[in-house]
């Protein structure tokens, strides 16, 4: 057995079909959901986006953040003041400086947190997201605790012509969808390159890593802002779908839940993160619907089934759901073959 | 053509009220084994932290190639040429034997850090990493997970991954620690033959090894050098015979 199996960096075949399959029934759903649906899926792919973000530094780098959100927040916010009152602006320009004006507030925070280590870089994330919180909590001019409605909808045009409408629901699900493909395939790539591995060895032997001459500051500083300008792009996205942005979308709720959803679905490997993104928004959907029963509201307290459910997963899948997939493919796998393990594909 | 590679004067290191270094000052040359003996607790150990920048010295300095790196960090010193090898074995485990090597050779090409191609397919860095695998005589466990191989041959993979970095000076803390005799036989066959193009220091426990091997010595006691100079100086010293090699240990 390989050893990045800890992390499930190779994800085992059955895996590999069942997350093919995925996409495929991705791909159809528009055609075969009501718009209530399309939004929700186009929901849990922009969570997916947010979640691998956060896989890199979780997952991957070993850096637990719990200011996150912060980025994802921002670049919504970004999105909210390039849009004048009046008119639509271009996905072009808009999106790219989002991603870059998320990319470079995590460039700033990253530089002092990321000199921290264990349960004092989580402090730190924390306290820096909750300054950012605050600032727009708190301050009328960058709409306070109501937030602020986006107008119009970005536009997507090429020479003049509209290539894609967002206002039409199953493009803005389309293009989430090609977003998520594109960061996944991209962090899978990242994950075997040189900064990828040098990343996973922080993670395991930071001071090993040290002593053979790797400057661990840079890297992680390079992940840090990488993942912060990928949670913006899912922000903006948010931000483009839901018109309205509010200083609880940075808030340690937010943060807190993409941590659970990375070890919902299983670390390091991106596909969890997706895999986690989705059950946690589904579940979400379900406890929140739950009915009354006698005199307690049982979708109210929907919390306490979600808190429940991460308690038995964590206990009986450490390894989230995606390792419990490759444990029970490898069960029915092992009576007919062995697996390869020097298949390093993403 | 014996030259110094790495030099350190007047090294001290304070915890608190205690010198767990004191005043010490050690060259090692180019072609030369330079092995420091004494009882437990004697600030081998530290002594090593401070060259390989893992602790600041309280005072004194060290040059490494001609570079005062006095106060360097670990990363930098190592980017300058030296190469160290831990006491307690500091692996990668959840890694295969061989990424562990070719993460250490990796480390010599920073610029090799590239988002987009693969890690295994840069051949300068595995060619190293070979080498380095080879020479430690790691390959039939080049695929196994380096947890799961034995005390010996992790001790084996620690100087495969010091060599992967292609150091000049070689800070060696125990590196027969724990080994069968097959296999420290064979690391000491290593040893001789790295000390061509390498300056070296020994940190060993095993006195057969350490007087095979080392070219001069220095025995610490109480984070004090007592006595410095050639094995046959060392084998006479009266008061080396007293405090340290004299009790069996």
């Amino acid at each position: 057995m390989s050893a990045q199996q800890s992390n499930l960096e190779i994800l085992p075949v059955g895996v590999k079909i069942a997350l093919a399959l995925a996409l495929l029934a991705l791909l159809a759903f528009p055609f075969a959901g009501t718009d209530f649906y399309i939004q929700m899926v186009t929901r849990m792919m922009i969570m997916a986006i947010f979640a691998m973000s956060l896989d890199l530094l979780q997952g991957v780098t070993g850096l637990v953040s719990l200011g996150h959100a912060a980025f994802f927040g921002l670049a919504g916010y970004a999105l909210t003041f390039l849009t004048p009152q009046g008119e639509a602006v271009s996905l072009w320009w808009t999106l790219p400086l989002a991603v870059l004006g998320a990319g470079l507030a995590a460039l700033v925070i990253g530089f002092f947190v990321v000199r921290t280590h264990g349960i004092y870089f989580i402090m730190v994330t924390m306290a820096f997201a909750q300054m950012v919180f605050f600032l727009f909590f708190d301050n009328k001019a960058l709409g306070g605790s109501d937030g602020l409605y986006i107008n119009f909808r970005p536009t997507i045009a090429v020479a003049g012509q509209a290539l894609v409408d967002l206002d039409d629901k199953r493009s803005m699900y389309y293009l989430t969808l090609v977003a998520m493909l594109a960061v996944y395939l991209f962090l899978r790539r990242l994950l075997w390159s040189p900064f990828g591995r040098a990343l996973a060895g922080i993670r395991v032997n930071e001071h090993r890593m040290r002593a053979m001459g790797f400057g661990t500051f840079g890297y992680k500083l390079a992940a840090f802002t990488l993942a912060g300008g990928l949670a913006g792009l899912a922000g903006y996205l948010w931000g483009a779908q839901s018109g309205y942005i509010n200083p609880e979308l940075m808030g340690f709720h937010m943060s807190a839940h993409a941590i659970m959803m990375v070890v919902l679905g299983g670390m390091g490997n991106f596909a969890g993160a997706i895999v986690g993104a989705f059950t946690f928004e589904y579940l979400l959907h379900v406890f929140k619907d739950l009915p009354q029963v006698g005199g307690v509201n049982l979708g109210k307290h929907w919390q306490l089934w979600m808190g429940l459910f991460i308690v038995l997963l964590v206990t009986f899948a450490p390894r989230g759901l995606l390792g419990l997939a490759g444990r029970l493919g490898r069960r029915s796998h092992a009576a007919g073959g062995r697996s390869d393990p020097k298949d390093h594909q993403a | 053509m014996s030259d110094v590679l790495l030099s350190a004067s007047g090294l001290t290191k304070r915890f608190g009220g205690l010198a767990a270094v004191n005043d010490v000052s050690i060259e090692l040359w180019h072609g030369r084994i330079h092995a420091v003996i004494g009882p437990n607790g004697a600030g081998k150990s530290t002594l090593t932290n401070l060259l390989s920048g893992d602790l600041p010295p309280t005072s004194g300095s060290i040059t490494l190639a001609g570079k005062d790196v006095t106060g360097w960090s670990p990363e930098k010193i190592s980017a300058q040429g030296l190469g160290r090898s831990y006491q307690k074995t500091n692996i990668f485990l959840p890694f295969t034997v061989w990424e562990n090597v070719r993460l250490a050779s990796q480390s010599r090409q920073p610029h090799a850090a590239s988002w987009f191609r693969r890690a295994i397919n840069f051949e300068a860095v595995n060619a190293r990493a070979a080498n380095a695998i080879e020479l430690s005589g790691l390959k039939n466990r080049m695929h196994s997970v380096a947890g799961t191989i034995s005390h010996g041959e992790q001790r084996q993979l620690e100087i495969a991954m010091t060599l992967a970095t292609e150091p000049r000076v070689l800070l060696l803390d125990e590196p027969l620690a724990g080994m069968g005799v097959a296999e420290a036989e064979r690391m000491v066959a290593l040893l001789l033959a790295l000390k061509k193009d390498h300056g070296i220091l020994l940190v060993e426990h095993d006195m057969d090894a350490v007087f095979t091997l080392a070219d001069r010595l220095t025995v610490m006691v109480n984070g004090q050098v007592i006595a410095s100079g050639t094995p046959a100086e060392i084998r006479a010293n009266a008061g080396v015979q007293a405090a340290y090699l004299g009790e069996e240990d």
